[in-house]
This record gives C-alpha cells, structure tokens and sequence, in this order.
C-alpha cells in the first residue's frame, strides 16, 4: 500500500471536496491511490472515494475519533504511514489540514510543503515536484523532499478539478484498528451558525472592498453573491474597518480561495490580497483606472460600484 | 504562568523584494518589521502575565539585525529576549527551524506556554508552530482568537475552524498559534521605549543550545527549494462597458 495517500477530512456535511480534488489529482500524477478515512461511522464514505478514483479505502473506525481532533489524527495517521510508508501523503491545506499535517510530518521527521497549488512528477528522479506560491505569491516556489519518506504537501482547496465520480468502482476497504495514543486536548464545544460559512467553498466569490462605497452597496454585494449562488468575500481594509467579519476575509492574513469567479469590487489588488486568491476568472470593477487589480484581472469595468450592482442585479433580477 | 513568545523578523513588504527583470529575491534595503501576526501573540503574553503573573521570554531564529526587533518586543513588556542565530541555522526549513526553537525554549526551561503567530508573512506556512509543540511533545491549538479560562494545570481556548469556531481545553504546557481577532496591541510606552533600547538580548548560537549540526539550518532541512519563478502574468484584461457585457461574456463560459 505504498504510491499515493490522500488524507480524506469530513465534517457533517460530509467528505470535504478537497479530498475528492486530491483523489483525482494522486490518479492524474499516475499513483495508486490510498484515500485514508479515519473517524467514527464514515465507512459509508467508502463508495463515493472509491467513485472518484481511489483504489482502495483505508479505513479507521472508532467512536473515540469523534468528534475530530488534529493531535489524534496526526498521531493515528503517523502510525498508519509507519506501517504502510506510502511514497507521498496529501492533505487538504484546510484549516483542520494545516493544523495537523505539520504534527504529523514532524512525528515522522519529515518535510511537508505548504498550500500547494500545483503538484507534478519529475521524470527524472521521480520525487513529487510541490510547488507554491511564496513571498505573498510574488514568487512561484518549487520544492522537493528528496530524502527523507514520505513526501507530503498541503493542497489548496479547488486548485485541481473534482473528478467525474465513476459509481461502477467497485469500494475496495481495508481496516485498521485505532491505534494511538489519546489526545490530551478536549474539543468543548463547536460554534457554528453564520459563521459555518466557508468561503473557500464556494464556486462564484462576490468580493469587496474599500472602493465598494459603503454598506448598502455590501448589501447589494451579497444580494449578488446569493442570485450567483456564491458567497460574498472581503479585503482586509473592509473587515479592519469592522464592514464585514473575520471569516470573510480573503488574502494573505485571510483566506486563500480559489474559485471559478471572483468579483473583486472596489478591491485595489494589493499583493497581501492577491496572494489569497486564484480564480479560474477575475473580473473587477474599479474606479481607478490605474488599480492593480486590472493586472490581474480577465475582464475589468471601470465604473463605480453601486452603479454596476444595480446594473447587474436589474439584469440578473429582470430575466 | 512562564511564556514564550516565538517572533521572527520578516521584510517590511513582499512587493519590494524581487527584481523586476531577473525575477530574483533583493534582500538589501529592504526594511525589516516584526511578523505581524506574532505582534498579537506578544500583546497575548503581556496581557496573561497581567492576569496570572509569571515572566515572559521572546525567542526568535534570525540573523543578527533581528536584536532590533527583539528589543521592541522588550519595549512592550517582554522580561527577556533571545536570539538564536549561527551561519549553521541558515537554511532552515519549517521541521528545521522548529528544532532550533525547540532547543532554545528548552534552554530556556521552565516554559508554561508558547504562543506563536499564526504564520509568517513571508513564508506563510503556518507550520513551525505545530511542529515545534510535537518536537516539545506538548499539544498545541491554532488560529486562537481568545483565550478563556486558566490555570496552573490547563488554558481554554477558542479557536477559528473550516465551518465556524471551536472550544477546546488543552494542558500546560502547551503552544498556541494566535489570529489577529484574539486582541489590539498596544503601542509601547515612553518608559518601555527606553527599557528596550537599554535591554540586554541574549545571543545563542547553534553550540549554545547543544544543536546537532545535522538537524538543523539547511543540513537539517527535509525540504529543498529546486526552483523558484515568476508567475505566468495574465492575459491583459479585457475592459468592458459595463454589467450587461458582463453577463453576456460569463454566458459564453468566460475567457477561453
């Protein structure tokens, strides 16, 4: 069971996309692919990793895995790897992910990479190429762990494309008992409400900021963001000027998203803000013609932004 | 409650850093600052030792210019600060730089708490702290935006999670890695300015704190960087008229 591991993270809503990316993306690299699923009654998990691509399931079961908890995981998985040694082990760079792969990586004396957003072979040695983007995404950053096993990276969230789920695989599951040591930190209590909302997973971003000309227009904003059936996002000046919550804030010293479309309205496309975003399209609607953000953008307007609100909702909202 | 605050000295900003046409990092004349989000873990330090007393040490791995920023961490009521830094910490990947903090916090001794930044802005891998805490063999919390309950023995905290938040109850010692919610730091005052410029920082190298050569620096580096480029630039934008264009662009499924 050595190739490919792709640690598979799920919450309530189920397996989260990225390990279904990450299945995909093991396969695409030509690897034999382990989906690892530890935590208590997720076998049923089993047939859609199976559908996306893994070649088998590891499976570890335990009511004592639930609620999930990084130090257990990292320990549960670092046994695992010990056991099997895999040649690369993804991991979802989730906020669960970042948490607890670098214990994990540490357990093992190994490297770890993180917030990848591209992964390759190289045809030559045949190490696992991880690159990511570094010094606020103004460098691309190719790394390697030649040496020490196995190699693992963190992999940003929708940067590989979720594979076209093959009901017809056939769910191929191996047991594992649990086997490490309890974690001594206690989960209390989990807060969830408005703020279960993730923007990371999210297809379409409507995204503000300073240039957004005030809260009714972050109203129309969010009006956008649910016809488009998106989310809406925010700079770091919007939400440190208390305009919308932590949990929105796309960038650097927020999230890194990446998603189909993003709408960046009023966003100057400072480099601290463009090192959390790779969309697939960028639009942005900007007043000042000189803006940064229209270096990064595919389509780009310049006009105010209430005006476009209410021209686009008119359109959307009138047929 | 003894704290350890882990700080690391960053460039003031990353846009100033590559030459335009060779695509290479410039390190001269670039001011450096303190990584911002430790600021927040050392406004976390001064305001739990005003609760529960004990003394704060700042540790940072850095070169040598890096004393000046310790010593603005002095300003704002860190007891005593330490530099490691040696031609052999140079290098360092994430597993690396982690063991020679380790070491120093080991050297340290008697350490109830690590607090961490949630990242650096210039690395931005957020790993060094959890890394540290299993090289310690001490649980760790990330992404903490407050700090509740404490005492001798445990630290509640609450912690920003994928789908909202956490609370979560860990024993001392223990490390966190702290998020820019968790508190406003305070500017410095006049005295502590003073107190900075006067204080002392203790400088250890990699023989101080008994690091084997192997383990860290680049020699102790799992990770190597093979290659580093520029990012393909975008195709020019493409301006439009306004939402109608807009709309009619998406429908045809946006840029080939």
């Amino acid at each position: 069971m050595g190739g490919i591991w792709v640690f598979c993270e799920w919450s309530l809503a189920g397996v989260r996309g990225v390990s279904h990316e990450l299945i995909g993306e093991a396969k695409r690299l030509g690897g034999d692919a382990t989906a690892v699923l530890i935590g208590n009654d997720v076998e049923k998990y089993a047939e859609e990793l199976a559908a996306s691509g893994a070649d088998r399931v590891l499976l570890v079961e335990g009511g004592e895995l639930d609620p999930p908890e990084e130090l257990r995981h990292a320990a549960e998985l670092a046994r695992l790897i010990r056991k099997y040694a895999p040649e690369i082990v993804l991991i979802g760079a989730t906020a669960f992910g970042r948490n607890f792969a670098p214990r994990a990586a540490a357990k093992l004396r190994t490297g770890l990479t993180a917030d990848c957003t591209r992964l390759d072979i190289d045809p030559g040695t045949g190490l696992l190429l991880q690159t990511r983007p570094a010094f606020g995404g103004n460098l691309l950053a190719t790394i390697t762990c030649p040496d020490a096993r196995p190699q693992m990276a963190t992999v940003r969230p929708k940067v590989f494309p979720r594979p076209i789920p093959d009901p017809a695989r056939p769910a191929v599951v191996v047991r594992e008992a649990p086997g490490a040591e309890a974690s001594p930190v206690r989960i209390l209590e989990r807060i969830a409400g408005e703020k279960s909302l993730n923007i990371g997973d999210f297809d379409v971003l409507v995204s503000v900021g300073m240039g957004i000309g005030g809260a009714k227009n972050i109203a129309l904003a969010e009006k956008l963001a649910e016809r488009l059936n998106g989310a809406l996002s925010a700079s770091r000046p919007v939400v440190d000027a208390g305009l919308a919550p932590y949990f929105r804030q796309v960038g650097q010293t927020g999230k890194a998203v990446s998603p189909k479309l993003y709408l960046a309205l009023g966003i100057s496309g400072a480099i601290q803000h463009m090192a959390g975003v790779g969309a697939e399209t960028l639009v942005a609607v900007n007043t000042d013609p000189d803006a940064p953000i229209f270096q990064h953008a595919d389509y780009g307007m310049r006009m105010d932004c209430g005006r476009f609100l209410e021209e686009v909702l008119e359109k959307i909202d009138g047929g | 409650m003894n704290i350890c605050v882990c700080v690391k000295q960053v460039p003031s900003a990353n846009e100033q850093r590559l030459d335009p046409v060779t695509g290479t990092v410039i390190r001269e004349g670039v001011s450096s600052i303190l990584n911002p989000f430790d600021a927040y873990a050392v406004e976390e330090a001064v305001r739990l030792k005003a609760k529960f007393g004990g003394q704060i040490a700042a540790v940072s791995m850095g070169v040598p210019s890096a004393v000046e920023t310790l010593r603005r961490i002095v300003a704002v009521g860190v007891d005593r600060a330490i530099l490691l830094t040696d031609r052999a910490f140079a290098g360092a990947d994430t597993l690396a730089t982690a063991r020679a903090l380790a070491l120093g916090i080991q050297k340290i001794g008697n350490v109830d708490l690590i607090l961490c930044g949630r990242m650096a802005t210039d690395g931005d891998t957020a790993q060094v702290g959890p890394m540290l805490a299993e090289l310690l063999g001490i649980p760790h919390a990330t992404d903490v935006s407050k700090i509740g309950a404490a005492g001798p023995e445990f630290i509640e905290v609450a912690r920003m999670a994928d789908d909202g938040y956490l609370r979560a109850r860990l024993p001392l010692p223990a490390l966190l890695t702290v998020v820019k919610e968790i508190n406003v730091p305070k500017l410095p005052s006049v005295a502590g300015v003073l107190r900075g410029r006067r204080a002392g920082v203790d400088v250890w190298s990699a023989s101080d704190i008994g690091a084997d050569p192997g383990e860290i620096g680049l020699r102790g580096s799992r990770t190597r960087v093979v290659k580093t480029a520029r990012p393909e630039p975008r195709a020019a934008c493409r301006f439009l008229s306004g939402a109608g264009e807009l709309l009619e662009v998406l429908k045809g499924g946006g840029r080939a």
